[in-house]
């Protein structure tokens, strides 16, 4: 019993690790924007194709291809704000479907470019960390754990001590004052953008090995993240990590014992509840919406 | 007495209308009307400034409703459809207690987490919903003799008549209710709701009234969908659909009363005769994000905004 639930716990810290990485970036370009990216889980998707274009089909070594998903979903994060949320900047709705409309159309790209089948990719390494006979870690899982854990602190190092940080957290909270100020809104939207698609890029990279990828695998993405920013709280980035970890737990627990589907709900319920209850979620302020 | 002409003119235009269609494109004129009340209705939601992503899965509530009812308790089909109806409105009025705790932002993502949980619910249950395989053999409408015509309702030409008849009639109330006093009060709830509740209109309630209604519509069209296409699946009502609804609203522009059907007829032409011709319907999740984003980048009022432009001055709103 308690190997089962040491291995369920470990697989909750892996759910955490990619799932806080996509809602962190979800959480900052709202929080910078105040535009609810849909198209959140296909930048996932789109950083998953990367490692398939590139590692799977290419042989380009792993890491190397998942720096070049970080990047290249980093970019189409820059395509978006260009094109679709710096046009729509007075209008939250409007962003909010155009990235609707950007979703449907990279789906559609993935759709076209690589077949709508699973694709096979092989395994990077088949090193399982031991810690007894039935708890188990395999590396891969860890490579996960341990990016999120880094860009993570970067993130927080990067936001908490320079100033290009200090001018992202100010637009956060008073765009106009912070223009005022001289920090150009533009610029800190390009660097949101840029670091929110590139994380999710990161994490669908790293875990293309280890789930089935398909053209389609946003969806369950970016229901999972918002659950997580509305419970965390939306515009609160350790909302969003803590958040992950506890719906981690649940899902993976409930996931473990019950089944899959029942875990879906649970999450959803969850997040229901939080909209109720406490709807600025547990550490939420913002009310910009 | 000239509308009343316009409208007979109308009526016979329709009448005619699949005489000159070959037969998949008469089942694309069942699937237009259907789609035509669906967005309508979505449009009454919209009217008190909220935006749902649940409408067509309540949608599907009403489909699920009169499916299991036809066949389990051998109820009459029209009268499915109308408890399909009534069922998607109630379970609308269920959820209006969770979410109209919520505003904007919080009430599409509220409706949306709803909307996911009753879809997942059809697919955890295996009975009596029958899972992600949904159900099969749904009873069809039995056949119908006006006694010099038996109208056989496999045929597309025969269940348009009786479709286009049942949306004509839901849409003739939408309209009603939307230009009678409570039609107002939901537009006062839109632009003013501080105005309107500080003179003592009742929000809330208003809120309320205008989801259950045009869910009860929205159940209306799942029933009457259900009860042709005969199989109907979780999947059948997934955000996919609702992001077509979205998008025939959005071009078509939701101010007045036609902008949603004119956006919906628009794109199932584009979709169903131009798509088809050129065989890129693979693409057409592709055409309809761009034409989203288009038109709410470069046209923002909608295809109604340029129709507007050619009419007369009528009535300014």
């Amino acid at each position: 019993m308690i190997e089962l639930l040491a291995q369920t716990g470990l697989n909750a810290i892996y759910g955490a690790s990619y799932i806080s990485l996509v809602a962190v970036g979800l959480v900052l370009i709202f929080g910078v924007m105040g535009v609810v990216n849909f198209a959140h889980g296909e930048l996932f998707m789109a950083g998953a194709y990367v490692v398939v274009a590139l590692y799977a089909e290419r042989f380009v070594p792993f890491f190397i291809a998942v720096a070049a998903g970080l990047i290249f979903v980093g970019l189409l994060g820059l395509l978006m704000e260009r094109s679709l949320f710096r046009p729509l900047r007075d209008n939250p709705l409007g962003g909010l479907v155009a990235s609707i409309g950007f979703l449907m159309i990279l789906q559609s790209l993935a759709v076209m470019g690589f077949g709508v089948r699973m694709e096979h990719i092989p395994p990077v390494t088949q090193e399982v960390i031991e810690f007894s006979d039935r708890v188990r870690l395999p590396v891969a899982r860890l490579y996960v754990i341990l990016a999120a854990v880094v860009m993570l602190s970067l993130l927080s190092y990067f936001l908490k001590r320079t100033r290009f940080g200090w001018a992202l957290r100010a637009s956060a909270q008073d765009p106009q004052a912070a223009a005022l100020q001289g920090i150009s809104v533009n610029a800190t939207a390009k660097i949101a953008m840029f670091i929110g698609a590139g994380f999710a890029g990161l994490a669908g990279a790293l875990s293309a090995p280890l789930v089935s990828v398909t053209p389609h695998m946003g969806h369950s993405i970016i229901v999972t993240a918002f659950i997580v920013i509305i419970v965390g709280g939306i515009g609160s980035l350790e909302g969003a990590v803590l958040a992950s970890v506890i719906y981690a737990v649940v899902h993976t627990f409930v996931t473990t014992f019950y089944d899959g589907v029942l875990a879906d709900i649970t999450g959803l319920a969850l997040m229901l509840l939080v909209l109720i209850v406490k709807p600025t979620g547990l550490f939420g302020t913002a009310n910009r919406a | 007495m000239r509308n009343t002409i316009i409208w007979i003119a109308v009526a016979a235009g329709l009448v005619a209308l699949p005489e000159f269609l070959s037969y998949s494109q008469q089942e694309i004129l069942v699937f237009l009307a259907i789609n035509i009340l669906l967005v309508s209705s979505y449009r009454l939601l919209t009217l008190t400034g909220e935006w749902s992503l649940a409408h067509v899965v309540i949608m599907g509530v009403g489909a699920y409703t009169s499916a299991l009812l036809t066949k389990a308790v051998g109820l009459y089909v029209p009268l499915g459809i109308i408890v399909g109806g009534v069922a998607a409105g109630l379970i609308a009025f269920a959820l209006s207690y969770l979410l109209f705790r919520m505003k904007g932002f919080y009430f599409l993502i509220g409706s949306f987490a709803s909307g996911e949980i009753i879809r997942l619910l059809w697919r955890r249950f295996r009975e009596p919903f029958g899972g992600s395989k949904g159900l099969k053999g749904i009873e069809a409408m039995p056949d119908f003799s006006i006694g010099f015509h038996r109208f056989d309702f496999f045929e597309p030409a025969s269940y348009f008549y009786f479709t286009a008849l049942v949306v004509a009639l839901c849409l003739w109330v939408l309209w009603r209710i939307e230009k009678s006093p409570v039609g107002l009060t939901f537009h006062a709830v839109h632009w003013q709701d501080h105005l309107a509740q500080a003179s003592g209109v009742n929000v809330r309630a208003y809120r309320t009234l205008a989801f259950v209604v045009a869910s009860g519509f929205a159940g209306i069209a799942g029933a009457l969908l259900a009860h042709y296409v005969g199989t109907i699946n979780p999947n059948s009502f997934s955000v996919e659909v609702m992001v077509f609804v979205l998008t025939w609203a959005i071009v078509g522009g939701t101010r007045t009363f036609y902008g949603p059907i004119i956006g919906c007829i628009v794109l199932t032409i584009l979709n169903e005769v131009v798509l088809r011709e050129l065989g890129l319907e693979q693409t057409r999740p592709l055409i309809y994000g761009a034409i989203l984003i288009l038109s709410i980048l470069f046209m923002p009022k909608g295809l109604e905004g340029i129709v507007q432009k050619f009419l007369p001055k009528q009535e300014a709103r």
